[in-house]
This record gives C-alpha cells, structure tokens and sequence, in this order.
C-alpha cells in the first residue's frame, strides 16, 4: 500500500488493483484518472468501445456529446446501447450503460449536435478530448476549437474495413488535423458507411486503440502518435504507421496560411 | 517498375503518384501517401515521380464512426 492508495475505497482498490500493477500507472497514476475529465464526441461505433474502456478504467468525469437517437441499424457497432434502446436518446442510453459498469464515473451529457456556435463552449473545460464522431465537417469543428484553446485531442475514424486514428497537441512544433486533411474530402473520396458500411470490430478496435492513446496522455506519457498516424487495414489485417509533418500553408495552424 | 505497395510488391505501369492512384482507383483526396518513408504534399501527387522500388505506403482517409 502506497500513499496513494489510501485515498481508494476497498471496492476501488480491488476494482483498479489490475490497473495499479501496471508499469506507469500505480495508484498514483489511477488517482489521476480519477481526476480527470474527458469529452467523447460522438457515441457511436468508435465511442462505445472508447467509453466503455475510459469508464471501466475509471476515468473520474466523462463528458459525452450525440444528439441523436438509438436506431437499429446502430446496433451492429455502437455496443453501448442495446435492442431495448432503440428510440432513446444515445446520450440517455450511454449514460446509463456506463454507470452500470462503473458508478465512480462521473457523466456529463450533451444531447446535441455540435456547430461552429456550441463547440466552443462544449470542449471548454475539458483537458484532453476524443473525437469519435462520424463526419468531417465535426472533425474539423473539433480540430478547430480545440487547437484553438489548446486541448489535446486523440481522433480516430472508421469507415468499411479500415480505421485511423492520431493525437493533435497544440503547439508550434506539432502537427494539427488539418496538416493531414487540409480540406473537407469530397463524399466521393471519402465515403461513408450509409455508402459502404463498417464493421462494428473495426470501429470498436479504433475506440480501443483511442482509449489506451487517452489514458496515456492524462498521465503525461508521450505518444508516437502526435507525430504520425496509425491506420488499420482489417481485411488484410495489417497497421501502418506513417510520419505526419508540421505544413507551413495548414489552414488552421500553419504559419504562411 | 516494381514497387512495394503496403507490403507487397507489385508491377505498376504508373509513372506519377497521381497515375498510380488512378491505376489503383484511389481517389487522391481521397488518400494519403507515403513515399519511401515520407509523406507526399497532397498538391505533389502530379508531380511526383515513381522509381523502380518505391516504397509506398497508401492509407485512405476515413471519416466515419
């Protein structure tokens, strides 16, 4: 027993104990999961998994923003909600999944869509944010304010079988979303899943995958992944790791825009 | 020539990063590319010229969830 450690309840301390073993987490490190509050934007195929693991790690305050509702089609990925949801508010449905796997956690909720007038004031307060939504215009309203204020956001994105997902710091030296996306794709070069479905596996991994880059984060360890980004190909089963560059002409960060 | 294209290597008649998007049917904003271990500027592709063992990574932008 460390220091620490005295602040957990019994329950706590046997719920965590996995947690606290591992190398550069301690009690200390799960004491500031515990502290921390977090924004999802976006629970769907991707947050479910994401906020699933960021609750049951005991992550301390999750901020959740969907304005929308549980439709059938969801439940193929979006694991959070269940065939008795259908027709709830995800916000609503999510809530109540999350607190029935861990009510340490506590839930803010933001039934509502984001738009260059809210977005702002939905990520203000939060310290690290996940974009977990699924389109790109939400993707560059997120991008936009959060590099503005100067929250670190971890993204990631399914479409199909394949998945990405990176870490955006604000700061001179990193590169932001749009360094890598400089404008909204075309629908043709980007297609959504209404156009070509996705896996729920596969967007599950990428909310996973968004996890762990979260939880790491919060306890100030570094990532790879503020400098590069990481794609899944599931078919072939294969990830690549490809080198992202600070753009001097970045529409949003860069210096010669 | 022969390139290596996300781990396999394969015969392409391209010449240009932009023709072998378009050999392949990739759409160029529509996807990313890494050429010999650095990322190509999106306003390159036309430019950029291929070499006989290219290393090419190709990932396509996804945007949903």
């Amino acid at each position: 027993m460390t220091q620490n450690s005295q602040d957990f309840s019994r329950e706590e301390l046997e719920r965590y104990s996995r947690n606290a073993l591992l190398a550069g987490v301690g009690w200390e490190g799960q004491a500031r999961w515990r502290a921390a509050r977090v924004l999802v934007v976006g629970a769907g195929g991707i947050g479910s998994a994401a906020l699933f693991y960021l609750a049951a790690a005991g992550v301390g305050r999750l901020g959740l923003v969907d304005g929308d509702a549980v439709e059938v089609s969801n439940l193929q990925r979006q694991i959070l909600h269940g065939t008795a949801d259908l027709k709830r508010r995800k916000a609503e449905s999510a809530k109540e999944s999350l607190a029935a796997l861990n009510p340490h956690c506590r839930m803010e909720t933001f039934d509502l869509r984001l738009d260059p007038a809210n977005v702002g004031e939905v990520v203000q307060g939060f310290e690290l944010v996940l974009d977990s939504c699924d389109n790109f215009p939400t993707r560059f309203m997120v991008a936009e304010a959060c590099w503005r204020i100067g929250i670190p956001v971890v993204s990631a994105a399914a479409t199909g079988w394949h998945g990405k997902l990176l870490v955006t710091i604000p700061g001179p030296e990193n590169p932001c979303y749009r360094c890598l996306v400089p404008e909204l794709p075309p629908p043709e070069a980007a297609p959504s899943s209404t156009q070509i479905g996705i896996l729920g596996a596969v967007a599950g991994t990428m909310g996973c995958l968004q996890a762990v880059e979260a939880l790491k984060l919060l306890l100030g360890m570094n990532s790879d992944l503020t400098h590069r980004l990481l794609a899944y190909d599931g078919l072939k089963g294969r990830f690549q790791s490809i080198k992202r560059v600070k753009r001097a002409d970045c529409p949003l960060c860069g210096v010669e825009k | 020539m022969k390139v290596k294209i996300n781990g396999e290597y394969r015969e392409v008649g391209a010449a240009t990063v932009v023709d072998l998007l378009t050999e392949l049917g990739l759409h160029p904003q529509g996807t990313v590319v890494e050429r010999n271990h650095e990322i190509v500027d999106r306003g390159a592709y036309q430019e950029t010229r291929l070499a006989e063992g290219d290393v090419l990574e190709l990932v396509r932008l996804v945007g949903g969830g």
